[in-house]
């Protein structure tokens, strides 16, 4: 089987966020740039366990620069067999991208395209929904257990409010969230050979955004927090009711 | 021209969630001078989406077909973008819930039609619109330039404001797309606790709790406040409580009014999936715990003196309130 994982890079979760340009950019000075962990711990690790059980093989896809290809490579340590990056420099919102790896996608003939549920930057969710229409695959959102039997998947996935278990046949797009598959660390044997797997770059298709950021801002800061002695904690109740008209 | 919302159905009850993307299409519908129309797919009584106008929906479409009442991502994405088309839409209003996530997009994809996903504000006039981003750390001004728009609004940040009217509905026949999946099992979470991403009310615990069997108290408080439970990651990752509980930058992103961490130390990722709550309560034996300098009350202390006690007194106003 082959499988298609797209990975997608974001900063550190340590991160402290800040902007330059008269807020217009993000503030990348010093930032640590690491694969989008619902990408990593569940879309590839899961991708490469059914590989492991029934063979196949799995690529995983950016869109970006150059200056993406060393995390990159942390998907080939952690076991991915080859690399794509479609050569984008600068933003590009997620039809853009979804539109780029669409291309990809539909040359490869891939059985499973699989991706994290949301990217931890900006949190779109949108690229599976988008990439399932633009290649005419169904979709499934948010699973958090994914079996194969043949070519048939059984997946449970997270709805609102509840849980869901279907089947659907290969070739699909699923998002992945917690409960696929547990994260993994590189090992030495992985992190050596991922400087030998190929890392193919390609052209980009040049497909354009639909929409564009303006401006960032930061939350406000919030104001000092209000302290309460612990042998009188009824009086938050109190300050919750009276002062904060929260309950 | 209208300003299009897709109304999500469960158990034959209109979610809390689509009153507020109902009144988030009406401000916008009145802000440019349309109408705002309602789509609404699967069984439910026309007098349940007629009720739509009081937060300002003018008129509802009612595709009543069966297969509806099962969701699926691709029939729902063909019958919401058939009905755009046919009304013409110019905006589309859906929920930042597990249902708009799997949806929304796919409608942007097939109307070629800009989306922001994560929405907080209305439109402005160039329709740039203010979005949670970097896992609520920080926003993002996205504006569309596409003549079709789709905005998917997280739930309990723009509000439900009630009037007064009615809405029409109209019933509409829309051919079912083929499923391409097909459902074996639905399980819904029991009782009528609010599910995480629309609770206004939570209480949240961590390590500091020490273990799964002391959770008793933590849900005593909840259920005292009407409250939903949520957790810190390593609780999660214990299996301490459900994964779905698990809240902050790799969990589930909230902002309910209130957020009360109990045994939380305020990790930068937790902040991250928490901070946007109106009003944060931080109970911790730690004072130097980093989640004080995001919180606007807090007890120094035991959690498990403080929590039974807090229970009391949430008991005791609600028995004065009655
Ligand atoms: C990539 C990445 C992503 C992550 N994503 C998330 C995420 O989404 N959500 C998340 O929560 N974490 C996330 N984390 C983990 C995060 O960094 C913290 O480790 C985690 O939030 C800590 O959980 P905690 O506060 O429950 O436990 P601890 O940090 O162990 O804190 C326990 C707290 O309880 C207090 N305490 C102990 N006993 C008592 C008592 N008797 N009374 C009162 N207080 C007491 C202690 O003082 C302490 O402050 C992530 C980490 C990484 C690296």
């Amino acid at each position: 089987m082959k499988f298609l994982v797209c990975i997608s890079l974001v900063p550190d979760t340590t991160t402290k966020i800040s902007f330059v340009d008269n807020d217009t950019k993000f503030n990348n000075d010093k930032v640590q740039w690491i694969l989008n962990p619902y990408d990593e711990w569940y879309a590839l690790v899961r991708a490469l366990e059914l590989k492991e059980a029934n063979g196949g093989t799995v690529t995983v896809v950016n869109v970006g620069s150059a200056a993406n290809d060393q995390v990159i490579r942390k998907a080939l340590a952690i076991g991915a067999d080859d690399a794509i990056r479609i050569d984008v420099t600068g933003e590009a919102d997620s039809f853009s991208i979804a539109s780029e790896i669409a291309a990809v996608a539909k040359s490869g003939g891939y059985d499973m395209i699989l991706l994290g549920k949301e990217t931890i930057n900006y949190n779109g969710s949108n690229l599976g929904g988008m990439l399932a229409e633009l290649i005419d695959l169904p979709f499934v959102s948010y699973a958090s257990k994914l079996d194969m039997a043949g070519n048939t998947a059984t997946i449970e996935r997270d709805i609102e409010g509840g849980k869901e278990v279907l089947t659907v046949d290969t070739p699909f797009v699923i998002s992945c969230a917690k409960g696929m598959a547990e994260a993994r660390i590189p090992n030495m044997k992985g992190i050596m050979s991922a400087k030998t797997k190929p890392l193919n770059v390609v052209a980009p298709q040049g497909v354009g955004s639909l929409t564009s950021v303006v401006k960032y801002e930061l939350p406000p800061a919030k104001s000092a927090c209000k302290m309460i002695p612990a042998d009188h904690p009824e009086e938050l109740i109190r300050l919750l009711h009276e002062e904060a008209k929260m309950i | 021209m209208a300003v299009l919302f897709f109304i999500e159905i469960a158990d034959g009850k209109v979610k809390k969630a689509s009153f507020e993307a109902t009144s988030y299409a009406a401000a916008y519908a009145k802000q440019i001078g349309k109408d705002a129309v309602g789509i609404a797919l699967g069984t439910i009584d026309d007098a349940e989406l007629a009720a739509l106008g009081v937060y300002g929906a003018t008129k509802v479409l009612h595709a009543g077909n069966k297969e509806f009442d099962s969701f699926d991502a691709n029939e729902y994405t063909k019958a919401v973008a058939d009905v755009a088309t046919q009304v013409n839409a110019d905006t589309i209003v859906f929920s930042q819930t597990l249902t708009g996530k799997a949806v929304a997009p796919v409608v942007s994809a097939r109307l070629k039609a800009g989306i922001v996903s994560g929405a907080v504000s209305l439109p402005d006039a160039d329709f740039v619109v203010k979005k949670t981003a970097f896992s609520g750390k920080a926003f993002a001004y996205v504006k569309v330039n596409t003549s079709t728009k789709i905005v998917s609004v997280v739930p309990n940040s723009f509000g439900a404001t009630k009037g007064t009217g009615t809405a029409t509905v109209e019933s509409v026949t829309l051919e079912a797309a083929p499923n391409r999946v097909t459902v074996k099992e639905v399980t819904r979470q029991q009782g009528d606790i609010a599910p995480l991403p629309e609770a206004e009310l939570v209480v949240s615990a961590g390590r500091g709790m020490k273990g799964p069997e002391n959770w008793g108290i933590i849900e005593d408080l909840a259920k005292a406040l009407g409250a939903t439970t949520a957790c810190s990651r390593p609780v999660a990752d214990l299996h301490w409580r459900p994964h779905y509980e698990h809240v902050g930058q790799t969990g589930v992103a909230i902002r309910p009014n209130l957020y009360i961490a109990i045994g939380i130390s305020g990790a930068i990722q937790h902040l991250a999936g928490v901070n946007q709550s109106k009003c944060i309560v931080v109970i911790n034996k730690d004072p130097e715990a980093p989640f004080f300098k995001a919180a606007d009350y807090g007890i120094v202390g035991d959690l498990f003196e403080i929590v039974p006690k807090l229970t009391e007194a949430v008991k005791a106003l609600k028995a004065g309130q009655h």
